[in-house]
């Protein structure tokens, strides 16, 4: 039936290579950051890539401090955007009355449309002299600062996502749980929140990409400085993300050179991460719906 | 000190007095959460208000980009999102159709799923990364309008594809049953019944993709974004201005910047982002309040 006419075969096929389009530019992204990042294996010795000295002008490779770097900004984020973003979320789906929730929902969506630049610009402008002159720092241009911003980036996703979840479990739950005597409060916590679990650890691990993703506002606010992290004081100093080393040194390099294929190496490990971040996300929230159904059945 | 860890112990709340705190607690959290959003428009409104004239935004920038407006980074970013919806809402919209009418629960859908999730995760500079390597470099095409904007192209791809495939699975099965019943050919059910009826989704979703190309730096800061450039861009092949590169570069990299035309790059920006974000929560909750199933 559907080869008949010429032109529905042909729109059927096109529809059928856009259907297939996202497997090949994955593939895509995968060959082209392998090809250009791999030989940085073969150019810099395994020690060296793994040190923990980033100083490309004199052969030092060292991407440590950059991948602690990344990994203290990302911890300080979620430690402000998971109890705030699922607060916030609970609150939307079980507490606010309908029309506080028509009000406090776009504003959220406004929050996760804001442009990442324009967050660092903040967090250059107000934040960190805020953050200076309150903690007395030497500068406010931190990984703090880098944190504080970054939870706010990582919000919106948990928020709308989390309160998806709690939305989507059955409002029998909660009725059973009330007919039984419980409270609100206890019924959002005992049984709500329960049920809801594997969208919010989803949620958790997609605010968790954005994070560890974030490029700019990190550049702009964490004072870019590639120093070994290795204490909790290192959160109140300036220190650099893997992101960060890459938009800011990758436009002053030659093509083909060592320091571009190590930025390309890079670009594999962050890859590697948001893969592995993602595949956990999604993998969880395939689980909860082989759950539901058992539930349901 | 016993007497007061008797005290604590003895001291319990009711259910009912539990739920009255933590109700306020959570209200309390929601809006420390939330008011920051709020002061953050009010402030870059208040700061950038009195930089906005007609002249800020149609004349070249002047004296190092301390002087003039800024309307050569307007105009790249208006070609660099025209350019963007171009390449990606055709083939966003075209993955969206197959994966809700065309595909069944196979392997391979689950793969091209997979596929779609890695790639809304993908950081936004390993995109420019990926853009550098294959359009600038290996295709040749140089920094330019072409190569940002097919690296912007490939980033918004995601987000256009569930909000579209989201639209079209609200559609209800009984309208292409009947379609087809009626004579018309698969596709013919699409084109007209299923799409129309899905147009203000979609519509909703292809704006807040693109409204994230606009206001996206790290792809285009190898791809196609220029420091500064004397003129407009001539065709496809030239550099660009953008918006959110030049805001990061006059806020970082140009010392003795006033501050006043900091901000007004900040409120032109804010402006562009809320105002699509504002059409497309319009074009949804009317499309919402007009539905008939």
């Amino acid at each position: 039936m559907e080869s008949k006419h010429p032109l529905e075969f042909l729109i059927t096929w096109f529809i059928r290579l856009t259907g297939y389009s996202s497997i090949f530019f994955v593939v895509l992204i995968l060959f082209f950051l392998v090809s250009e990042g791999l030989p940085a294996l073969s150019e810099v010795s395994l020690d060296t890539l793994f040190s923990t000295r980033w100083y490309p002008i004199e052969s030092y490779y060292g991407i440590l401090p950059l991948i602690l770097g990344s990994l203290v900004v990302t911890i300080g984020a979620m430690l402000i955007a998971v109890p705030f973003g699922i607060g916030t979320a609970v609150y939307l789906s079980e507490v606010a009355r309908p029309m506080v929730r028509e009000i406090l929902k776009p504003l959220v969506e406004i929050l996760a449309g804001l442009p990442s630049v324009m967050l660092g610009f903040l967090g250059i402008q107000v934040v960190s002299p805020f953050l200076r002159e309150f903690l007395d720092l030497p500068t406010g241009l931190t990984a703090f600062a880098g944190s504080l911003l970054l939870g706010g980036i990582a919000i919106p996703t948990i928020v709308s996502i989390a309160e998806d979840a709690m939305n989507n479990v059955p409002q029998s739950y909660r009725q059973g749980a009330l007919a039984l005597g419980a409270t609100r409060w206890q019924t959002m916590w005992g049984v709500t929140f329960p049920a809801a679990r594997s969208g919010i650890i989803t949620a958790i691990m997609l605010g968790l990409g954005r994070a560890i993703g974030e490029t700019m506002t990190v550049m702009m606010v964490t004072g870019n400085a590639p120093i070994m992290p290795n204490s909790i004081r290192a959160l109140f100093m300036p220190i650099r993300t893997m992101t960060a080393t890459i938009a800011s040194e990758m436009g002053e390099v030659a093509a083909g050179s060592i320091h571009y294929h190590v930025l390309f190496f890079i670009g594999i490990v962050l890859f590697l991460l948001a893969l592995i971040v993602n595949i956990t996300a999604s993998w969880v929230s395939m689980r909860k719906q082989t759950h539901k159904e058992r539930v349901l059945s | 000190m016993s007497h007061l860890f008797e005290m604590v112990k003895r001291f319990k709340l009711y259910p009912r007095q539990v739920e009255w705190l933590g109700f306020r607690a959570l209200a309390v959290g929601s809006v420390l959460t939330i008011t920051p959003i709020f002061m953050v428009v009010i402030y870059i409104l208040v700061q950038g208000g009195p930089a906005i004239s007609w002249g800020f935004l149609t004349q070249m920038p002047q004296n190092g980009m301390r002087e003039g407006g800024i309307l050569p980074a307007l105009v790249g970013t208006l070609y660099l999102t025209l350019g963007t919806a171009i390449f990606s809402v055709p083939l966003g919209i075209g993955a969206a159709i197959y994966l809700s009418e065309y595909s069944s629960d196979s392997s391979l859908t689950r793969i091209i799923r997979l596929a779609i999730i890695n790639l809304a995760g993908i950081p936004s500079v390993v995109y420019g990364l990926f853009g550098l390597g294959l359009f600038v470099i290996f295709l040749n095409f140089g920094t330019s309008i072409l190569a940002a904007s097919l690296t912007l192209s490939i980033m918004t791809l995601p987000v256009i594809i569930s909000t579209t495939e989201e639209a079209l699975r609200a559609v209800p099965q009984s309208f292409r049953v009947v379609a087809i019943s009626l004579g018309a050919t698969r596709w013919q059910a699409i084109r007209r019944v299923v799409l129309p009826q899905a147009l203000p989704g979609i519509l909703t979703g292809v704006i807040l993709g693109l409204e994230r190309a606009a206001g996206e730096t790290a792809p285009i800061l190898f791809t196609g974004a220029a420091f500064f450039l004397p003129r407009l861009p001539q065709s496809p092949m030239d550099a660009t201005m953008a918006l959110p590169y030049h805001l990061f570069v006059i806020s970082t990299q140009v010392p003795g910047m006033p501050i006043r035309i900091q901000y007004g790059t900040v409120l032109v920006l804010l402006t562009f982002v809320l105002g699509m974000n504002i059409v497309a929560t319009v074009i949804r909750s009317r499309a919402r309040a007009r539905r008939q199933w």
